[in-house]
């Protein structure tokens, strides 16, 4: 079989059809709730995800959030509270910021950085890399700095200030989910996870944070086809060329520079060709890339699913519960 | 079985086994393969080797073959004792 960009062209319609059909049947017919809360990021992850759940319920049924912090841009309220326009439905902006500031995620995380740059202060900007596992090494983090007269720095994280910055940034995924849950509560609606397919199998999400909601409706969509279902949705023009970031770190963020190591687009393809089982040489020849490095990638793929399947599991349990079905 | 090993066997056992699996890799076992360590976990294992021995594990360095065996670790810290 030889691997184009076509393989990932769906039927948009028939798509949007199909999952909006299974979103009902799920948030109504099996968790009983009146509607759904939908944090609007400006991303198309979550830009399509309120689209589908207003062809879903209706606008009146779904309530939408945004909610920045001191390091997203403004632009992304903005684009979220567009989308929200666009489809009329009921939103809400809580600026998470002073929460974060008030348990600590700040202070935990710049005190990490101030232990690989000293100079480190609040008006300088930051962000993480991830390097090796495409080249068939470790992967590993680096942080990279930026000081107020634009000198940039970057430095390997070792492994406890890593851990740190990692876990103080988590803060902010998981206060957005409990903004998300107070809102789901109080109206008894359930909550939209929106991660894409990379995100879902990769395990590119905060356990209890933005892993956490009660349905997941485009977790089987490569990234290609969400933005596919983006155009055919007639969301904003600057949603559906966006690139992914995290926006969760002060200096600009690509989803590939954190975590990915590849374009979402090299991504997509890297995963439909290993998910169906063609050899690396395919993948290799379709990038425009040596065998190795292909292999390399496939071996990744397989290393982050080992790596971040905790991430997926429910709470252990010493022994089955047999009378709780759930 | 060399010093090198040895401390490393027992590190891995106190930090990442613990008792789970009881340790039963033999030194020239894979440790992505048997699942023993993880990225993260190699990155511990770096901090460790680096503490440990007073060497410094570069960017370049951290690949498989020095870092994915207890036979490949005494092989690749020997290597670089010799140069410190």
């Amino acid at each position: 079989m030889k691997l184009t960009p076509s393989v990932l062209e769906i039927d948009c319609a028939a798509e949007v059809e199909r999952i909006t059909k299974r979103m009902i049947e799920i948030v109504a017919g099996e968790q009983r709730r009146r509607g759904v809360i939908i944090a609007l990021s400006g991303g198309v992850d979550s830009s399509v995800s309120g689209a589908l759940a207003v062809h879903a319920f209706g606008p009146k049924k779904v309530f939408g959030l945004m909610l920045p912090e001191r390091d997203s841009k403004s632009s992304s309220k903005d684009l979220g509270q567009r989308v929200a326009e666009q489809f009329g439905i009921a939103h809400a902006v809580e600026n998470i910021g002073p929460t974060l500031e008030a348990i600590g995620c700040y202070r935990w995380r710049d005190e990490a950085m101030r232990r690989v740059f000293p100079a480190y202060a609040d008006d300088w900007k930051s962000k993480i890399a991830i390097a090796g596992g495409t080249e068939g090494r470790i992967n590993f983090f680096k942080l990279i700095v930026q000081s107020p007269d634009g000198m940039v720095q970057e430095a390997r994280l070792p492994i406890q200030e890593y851990l740190q910055i990692v876990a103080a940034t988590n803060y902010k995924q998981r206060i957005r989910k409990t903004v998300e849950y107070f809102h789901a509560d109080r109206l008894n609606y359930a909550v939209i996870g929106t991660p894409n397919r990379l995100e879902y199998d990769q395990g590119f999400f905060v356990k209890n944070g933005d892993g956490a909601a009660d349905i997941k409706p485009i977790a089987h969509l490569y990234k290609t086809q969400v933005y596919a279902l983006a155009r055919h949705l007639g969301l904003p023009e600057e949603v559906c060329s966006a690139m992914p970031t995290t926006d969760t770190y002060s200096l600009q963020q690509g989803q590939d520079e954190f975590y990915f190591s590849l374009p979402y687009d090299k991504m997509d393809l890297a995963l439909w060709a290993h998910n169906n089982g063609l050899p690396a040489a395919e993948l290799a020849s379709c990038l425009g890339i040596d065998q190795a490095r292909a292999e390399f990638i496939y071996n990744d793929i397989e290393s982050k699913r080992r790596a971040t399947a905790y991430l997926h599991a429910r709470p252990a349990l010493i022994e089955p519960v047999s009378q709780v079905h759930a | 079985m060399s010093d090198i090993k040895n401390q490393v066997r027992a590190y891995i056992a106190d930090n990442f086994v613990m008792g789970s699996n009881a340790a039963k890799f033999a030194d020239s076992d894979s440790f992505l393969d048997l699942h023993i360590i993880d990225s993260t976990g190699f990155l511990e294992l770096i901090t460790f080797l680096e503490e440990k021995f007073g060497i410094q594990v570069e960017d370049e360095e951290m690949i498989p073959e020095n870092l994915d065996s207890l036979d490949n670790i005494e092989a690749y810290v020997s290597k670089k004792l010799v140069k410190v």
